[in-house]
């Protein structure tokens, strides 16, 4: 089993690192997009499974800040 | 008044509090390593500026729960004094004992460079010994100091006159061109709402000694040791 924690910063904070990657972007010939956001992917084995409210502690706590940033978890069975 | 100035691995201007802490007089300062799990017999504790845990996951996020944290919690709510300074008040912030983050500069630059404050409420332990308006020219160092926190903490903030310090021109004028980051309203430095916490993103510890090119950082030392 795995977990991957995707955390984005909120949409009211300003994100600098993204407004930097859309103009490069740009600057690469991909003219037509929009808004370009950063975030993270924290990727966690779970060997024994998961205790689903935990696993959401550790995301809200360490994992993310909730005062800047969101965080969605998505389970996956397997290697 | 005895200080207790926190090592966390990757802590950098630990030495710097001590050294100018030890200098002033009524003051002294000694190390406490982020595994100690007491600050018993410090009058306040200093949680300096570096790269704790070198700032994975985010500046301050792993340091904040250091075994010592539980310590520094327990003295901050029976009122002790606590002052984070640059990473210091990034894990002041990511521990809930100040509100608001710190996140990246919005010029993505790393700024090393003197810069000016101006004094918003002398009525704190940390700038009872200056003005408000008064200007102090202390040194920033820092990626991540853009001061954020949502309107509402704002608006508190504001209200209950937590916000101490805010960055300002040579005429103490507070604009958008004297923000070196970004930081929402400029602000430099704030208190908790009951006023024993503090946090700051420019270094007073390297503005005490002439020979660094201001000793501005003296007034906000010297307010904490003020009766």
């Amino acid at each position: 089993m795995k977990a991957h924690v995707t955390i984005m910063p909120k949409p009211s904070v300003l994100d600098p690192q993204g407004a930097a990657a859309a103009e490069a972007m740009k600057h690469l010939g991909l003219e037509s997009i929009g808004r370009v956001r950063i975030g993270k992917v924290v990727e966690i084995e779970l060997p024994n499974g998961v205790d689903e409210a935990r696993l959401h502690e550790v995301a809200r706590d360490l994992l993310s800040n909730p005062v800047i940033e969101d965080y969605t978890i998505a389970i996956t069975a397997g290697a | 008044m005895k200080f207790a100035v926190i090592r966390f691995p990757g802590s950098n201007c630990d030495q710097d509090c001590v050294h100018s802490l030890n200098a002033i007089p009524g003051a002294s300062a000694d190390y406490v390593w982020h595994k100690d799990s007491s600050v018993n017999g410090f009058d306040a504790v200093v949680l300096p500026g570096g790269f704790s845990y070198g700032d994975y996951l985010r500046c301050g996020a792993i340091a904040r729960f250091s075994p010592v944290m539980e310590a520094v919690k327990n003295f901050a709510s029976e009122g002790g004094i606590v002052i984070g300074i640059c990473n210091g008040f990034q894990i002041l912030c990511e521990s809930g004992l100040l509100p608001g983050a710190l996140v990246r500069n919005r010029g993505l630059h790393f700024i090393c460079e003197h810069t000016r404050v101006r004094v918003e409420r002398p009525n704190s332990r940390l700038t009872s010994a200056a003005a408000t308006g008064q200007i102090l020219n202390i040194p920033i160092a820092h990626g991540e100091g853009c001061y954020f926190a949502d309107d509402a903490t704002l608006a508190a903030l504001r209200l209950n006159q937590q916000i101490l310090l805010r960055y300002c021109d040579a005429q103490g004028r507070v604009t958008p061109e004297s923000n070196p980051n970004g930081s929402r309203e400029n602000i430099a430095g704030i208190r908790n709402a009951a006023g024993n916490v503090f946090g700051l993103m420019p270094h007073p510890e390297r503005a005490c000694d002439p020979v660094l090119g201001s000793t501005d950082g003296l007034a906000l030392f010297e307010s904490l040791l003020a009766k």
